[in-house]
């Protein structure tokens, strides 16, 4: 049986981060690094689209210099609304700009055994149990491939990581793994079998595609010809920057979001102008280097302040959004995990950013651990709460619960306390218990969510995938890996 | 009045200035100073500064990366009169460095060369998407003592082992040790494969070089 999914809806809050005049500034700094210094795409195809469409195009390098309004033009192009079509339509995501939907993130290589507690490398059997418990969470909106099938080969990976969330879960699936046109082309026709053809894919594009760019100012060929494959088949596909200051991105933080904001909207201009219409997203994931170490720190005030001020940026193109949060670089769940995924989820909730990455990963997005993705669940269920804001219509006023109870007494016989008690908050995971409750059990938020990672996996059936579909998924994976050997 | 001028040196690589470094480089050679004199009593003192306020946290990676840069933009500059001089700077060992082939992440790769570099190695850098076989050819004809490899998929990790491979093939190994980096990339990984070492930061790779070359304790 299918879930509710429960995205954060219609916020009542807002925060003014950038304003008008800062948006124009790094918006018309963007195209004068687009067309002075260029962007690097080494595409054979990309190079061609662009050299079509005026850009000036240097074979050699592969950096392309485009007139800011060719990339204007083509991203005026790109559906502003359309949606991610779930297997069970009742769980369809709208890209409309009033929900902010969550996803799990990705793509770790360790799992924390759920069973043992031991970290060991990630395999196939992985991305089953986490769809699998993805579908049963309503926070989770779609999925991303959580944890990469080592177990699998190489080349066709990316496709078994696909096949394994559709066959446990009737919820949308999005994948950062596919990075080659001939990955793309069957993931497509494993979408499609889903969908019911090309056609019906089109207009129910069960499944979407991120690629990464390669900061600064770059993207992967294998990506670029990935996406456009995608884009030609109606299936939204966003290009994700994770600038990182002082590393891969200047120190500053509007000269990252220029970086980044050139490397996005070039590739996204070159998927309108290859297939105009074609449903795009920004994605984004911008951090500050470790200054000691040098690593993508994946936490920090800055990650905090991006993960509000992309939003601005994608909808002046008016373009989704699919923004990372959460992601803490914390070895186990604990304090700073804490901190980090709350304050990054909030930050990017408060300004709707469409699509939320991601729930589950320890470590800068490398070690999965299923307490983490319960505990990040309960993150985002206050951020929800939060955002709902406080309404002050006659019935929450309770003016009459006030007369009827007076000074002294109390409201919990109020008819009024039995409608809205349930409106209240309510805790799977944080410790309200007597003190010594918890003196005498010494257990936490870590054993809950273990214990109730345990239980979804051992009764939630999803709904199962249509025997001649999981067929079709394998006879595509096979014919690929024929193609491959 | 020598002194003087490796005093300068030493706070050119300090200010990460290269082209002060470069340009008392110069000075040196016009004023006929050995060149080994000024690495070692000039520029190497700058270096060796940068790297004990890294370790007290007072400087950061940018600070120890230019002066890096500037440490060789200074014995670009000397190294000519050092070959005709028929000296050469004592080195700890040689390096060959590359990111896998299918695999285009050179900024990790990078900053561990320019370290490596910095720390006293001779480094060859092999550049991005690099054949397995050329790592192997590359260590040949080097005489490489270490050979470090970088990934940053988890689809080009698994060319980690097919280098380690094509050294074995070689008869490379064991003499040629292999180190192994990149974010997918694992202490058990690293082990699996049959990989010397591991680190998950450049510095942590410097030490670890040291450690196998022989004699320095980290």
């Amino acid at each position: 049986m299918s879930k509710k999914i429960n995205p954060i809806a219609h916020p009542r809050l807002s925060l003014n981060i950038l304003s008008t005049e800062d948006v124009r500034r790094i918006h018309t700094a963007t195209l004068d690094v687009i067309e002075s210094v260029g962007v690097r795409f080494p595409s054979h195809k990309a190079l061609d689209i662009w050299e079509a469409h005026g850009a000036t195009v240097d074979r050699q390098t592969m950096i392309v210099k485009v007139p800011g309004h060719v990339v204007e033009d083509a991203l005026k192009k790109a559906p502003p609304i359309y949606t991610l079509a779930a297997c069970d339509p009742s769980q369809d995501l709208p890209m409309d700009g009033h929900h902010v939907y969550l996803g799990t993130d990705g793509c770790g290589v360790e799992v924390v055994d759920l069973f043992t507690g031991q970290r060991r490398r990630s395999c196939l059997q992985d991305v089953v149990e986490i769809a699998r418990v993805g579908d049963y969470l309503e926070e989770i909106a779609f999925h991303w491939v959580a944890v990469s099938a080592q177990d699998c080969p190489p080349q066709t990976r990316a496709l078994h990581e696909l096949a394994a969330i559709w066959q446990n879960s009737t919820k949308h699936a999005q994948t950062e793994s596919i990075v080659t046109e001939r990955e793309a082309r069957a993931a497509i026709e494993m979408a499609a079998a889903i969908a019911g053809g090309k056609d019906a894919l089109r207009k129910r594009p069960v499944l979407s595609i991120m690629q990464c760019t390669t900061s600064p100012l770059g993207h992967d060929g294998g990506s670029l010809d990935a996406g456009l494959v995608a884009a030609e088949a109606g299936v939204p596909v966003g290009y994700m920057t994770m600038a990182s200051c002082a590393s891969t991105a200047p120190a500053t933080l509007a000269g990252n979001l220029v970086v980044g904001n050139a490397e996005v909207i070039s590739a996204l201009a070159l998927m309108e102008l290859a297939y105009p219409g074609a449903p795009v997203y920004y994605a984004a994931a911008q951090t500050a280097m470790d200054l000691r170490t040098g690593a993508y720190t994946g936490g920090g005030p800055e990650d905090f302040l991006f993960g509000a001020a992309t939003n601005v940026l994608s909808d002046f193109y008016n373009i989704p959004l699919s923004m990372g949060s959460f992601a803490t670089g914390a070895k186990e769940p604990n304090w700073q995990a804490g901190v980090e995924n709350s304050l990054s989820t909030f930050m990017a909730s408060i300004v709707v950013s469409d699509m939320l990455l991601g729930v589950g990963l320890l470590h800068g997005s490398r070690i999965w651990s299923y307490e983490q993705m319960l505990m990040d669940c309960e993150i985002y269920s206050i951020v929800h709460k939060m955002l709902d804001g406080i309404t002050t219509d006659d019935e929450a006023l309770a003016l009459d619960a006030i007369r009827a109870v007076g000074p002294g007494g109390n409201f919990m016989t109020q008819k009024h306390t039995k409608r809205h008690m349930r409106e209240l908050w309510q805790q799977r995971f944080m410790d309200r218990r007597p003190y010594n409750v918890w003196e005498e059990k010494r257990d936490g938020a870590r054993d809950w969510a273990r214990q109730k990672a345990q239980d979804i996996l051992k009764t939630h059936q999803p709904d199962p995938l249509d025997p001649k579909l999981a067929a079709e998924l394998s006879r595509i994976i096979e014919a690929a890996e024929r193609v491959t050997t | 009045m020598t002194d003087e001028l490796f005093n300068a040196m030493r706070q050119a690589i300090v200010d990460g200035d290269a082209e002060q470094a470069e340009a008392l480089a110069r000075q040196s050679l016009e004023q006929n100073i050995d060149p080994l004199a000024a690495i070692n009593q000039g520029y190497v003192q700058g270096i060796d500064y940068v790297g004990e306020q890294f370790g007290a946290g007072e400087m950061f990676l940018p600070d120890l990366m230019l002066a890096a840069e500037a440490m060789q933009k200074a014995l670009a500059v000397l190294e000519p009169e050092m070959a005709r001089r028929g000296t050469q700077r004592q080195v700890l060992g040689k390096v060959v460095i590359g990111t896998v082939k299918g695999d285009i992440h050179e900024i990790g790769k990078n900053l561990v060369a320019t370290m490596l570099s910095a720390g006293g190695f001779q480094v060859y850098d092999l550049g991005v998407d690099v054949p397995y076989a050329t790592f192997a050819e590359k260590a040949r004809e080097v005489g490489a003592d270490i050979v470090g490899v970088s990934a940053l998929l988890t689809t080009t990790m698994t060319g980690q082992r097919s280098v380690i491979e094509a050294l074995d093939e070689m008869g490379l190994r064991p003499r040629v040790k292999v180190l192994v980096g990149g974010a997918p990339v694992t202490r058990g990984w690293a082990t699996e494969i049959g990989a010397d070492g591991y680190s998950e930061d450049a510095m942590g790779a410097v030490a670890l070089a040291k450690k196998l070359v022989g004699g320095y304790h980290v």
